[in-house]
């Protein structure tokens, strides 16, 4: 037995998750007493999960699977599990494991826990902790399954150096009928994403109209985050609905989150209250968004956040 | 088409989050149920399909007789039928297995759920249910279409969409996109007094258990007060993300 983390990677590169799950499940797999596989899925270089303490990797390189595919995916870790006669499972949150796993879960017969914030509180029984009502609540579930499918949440467990060198083999599973086909992608390829990023900036009402997120984009990329709106923003075209995060829009669970005329509606603060810092810049210090961060500026976002920008450049050149 | 749709019976968002029993039931004192947000995305949509394809719409929820004015509201909507499955919902394998039969049994097409539940956010149900009865599944659902058997449906991607085509039975783990929240219908007294007619059928649950078992719940670690920076003093906060939050 071991423990199989599924390391995702994106035109041959890992994901950040991925070295967050390799790390998640080496803390697994040192409560449990034993080793971490992790499959690689047309990965080009896989000898960085040795530093995150994968022991073995399990390399398909297999042109059907070049795009994602949720069901012919789901099929090749459970191979992958079976093979490996693996207890543990572990994913990521990202949008296409959140995608596949119930499906791994039925295949394997495997309990599911999602949003997974810690390492196990215990192995037996076996218990994780994870978020619940949209982060107002952490819940103790304990799985009493075989097999385990733990999804870790994003930016949770952080990345974990463990020193190994990772033996490597070639793996060619079976491959399903996908059911489901791809008709066209729209991806924008040079932007940091919601899920992957480390830092998000985000704009609402506040900034007046679209022509003002130039400086939006601009503190983003001094602080290579990804850039999002409130509902509203959202639902006045001002920007696109791939960039609403709050409730009914996407999740954020960043390291930072940086508010700019936000006013944090409950339903928005639900959707990112999840990340462990938050800043506000609001004009009106009432906004229910001083309760929620942990620093705020009460002022204009049209003097801050340009002087934040030219302080943060100021900031990256002494620490280059 | 047979549409089954799937309706969780969640807490307001707005409600106080409390524990009873030794922190290990929620309270459900003073609290407002609804129909789950990312399900109600999905209702509305099934109502188009009602009304420009002639689809029979039936809703669904797991759980108690408490959850039956959430099933009434759904008919006020405008669904045809509801079914109850008289159970705690366990888990979400359990209550995928119990919306497996009930599927089977009505031999849906179609199955709308919500991608998950505002109040366990497990995001599960969908696939599971998807698997049990060999379905195509398309999560994170903002569009869909059908013609005869063949469906095409836009996800939601990290960082974009995919549009995708497949066929019937599909289960579709659906959010805001598949309608807009401008489009979400508000019960109107004819719809309130046609619900009270409409057959609600309470059904007994399988035998299934659950995989995994909720112990206790705990709350987060209050909040520090904010600490303001002057407009005047930005470098300020550089410094203190840097050296106090060590995020930057």
């Amino acid at each position: 037995m071991s423990v199989l983390v599924y390391t995702e990677s994106d035109n041959g590169q890992f994901k950040k998750v991925a070295l967050e799950v390799a790390s998640y499940a080496k803390a697994v797999a040192d409560a449990l007493g034993t080793s971490v596989t992790a499959l690689a899925i047309n990965a080009n270089d896989t000898s960085i999960l040795g530093n995150h303490g994968v022991d073995k990797v399990l390399n398909v390189s297999n042109e059907q699977l070049k795009s994602f595919n949720a069901k012919a995916y789901a099929d090749v870790i459970k191979q992958a599990a079976e093979k490996e006669e693996a207890k543990v499972v572990v994913v990521s949150s990202s949008a296409d494991s959140k995608y596949l796993a119930p499906l791994l879960a039925i295949s394997l017969n495997a309990g599911y826990a999602t949003n997974v914030v810690e390492a196990p509180a215990s192995t037996s029984p076996f218990t994780v902790k994870r978020t619940a009502f949209t982060n107002k609540a952490f819940e103790m579930t304990e799985m009493s399954t075989d097999v385990k499918l733990i999804g870790v949440s994003n930016n949770s467990f952080g990345l974990v150096e463990n020193s190994a060198s990772a033996s490597s083999e070639e793996f060619s599973p079976s491959i399903p009928d996908f059911k489901v086909t791809i008709e066209s992608v729209d991806k924008a390829t040079d932007k940091v994403t919601i899920a992957d990023a480390e830092i998000v900036v985000s704009g609402g009402r506040g900034l007046k109209g679209p022509e003002n997120w130039g400086m939006i984009e601009e503190l983003a990329d001094v602080l290579g985050a990804a850039t999002a709106c409130s509902k509203p923003v959202s639902d006045l075209g001002w920007r696109p609905h791939s960039e609403h995060v709050g409730q009914t829009g996407k999740p954020v669970a960043s390291n930072l989150y940086i508010a700019i005329g936000i006013s944090g509606a409950i339903q928005h603060l639900a959707g990112i209250n999840a990340s462990k810092v938050k800043v506000v810049i609001n004009t009106d210090p009432e906004a229910p968004f001083f309760k929620a961060a942990d620093y705020g500026v009460v002022g204009d976002a049209f003097e801050v956040v340009p002087t934040l920008i030219q302080k943060l450049k100021e900031f990256k050149a002494q620490n280059a | 088409m047979k549409i089954l749709v799937c309706i969780s019976h969640v807490p307001d968002t707005t409600s106080k989050i409390n524990f009873t029993e030794g922190d290990t039931k929620f309270d459900t004192n003073g609290v407002q149920f609804v129909i789950n947000p990312n399900d109600e995305f999905g209702l509305t949509r099934a109502m188009w399909f009602k009304e420009k394809q002639a689809a029979s719409v039936t809703v669904v929820n797991v759980g108690g007789p408490e959850t039956e004015p959430t099933l009434r509201k759904a008919l006020a909507i405008g669904a045809d039928g509801a079914i109850r499955v008289n159970a705690h919902p366990k888990d979400g394998t359990f209550v995928a297995k119990q919306l497996a039969k009930v599927m089977q049994d009505g031999g849906y097409d179609l199955v709308i759920a919500g991608r998950e539940s505002i109040d366990y956010n497990g995001g599960m149900v969908p696939g599971m249910l998807a698997a049990l009865t060999n379905s195509n599944f398309v999560n994170t659902c903002i569009n869909l279409e059908v013609d005869g058997t063949n469906a095409k449906a836009t996800r939601e991607i990290d960082g974009g969409k995919e549009t995708v085509s497949t066929n019937l039975p599909l289960v579709i783990g659906g959010q805001k996109g598949l309608v807009e929240e401008s489009e979400l219908r508000i019960p109107n007294m004819r719809g309130i007094m046609q619900a009270r007619q409409k057959p609600l059928n309470v059904i007994e649950p399988t035998g299934d258990n659950g995989a995994t078992n909720s112990v206790k719940f705990e709350k987060p670690a209050e909040k520090g007060a904010v600490k303001l920076v002057s407009v005047d003093n930005i470098d300020e906060l550089v410094s203190l993300l840097h050296n106090e939050a060590k995020v930057i």
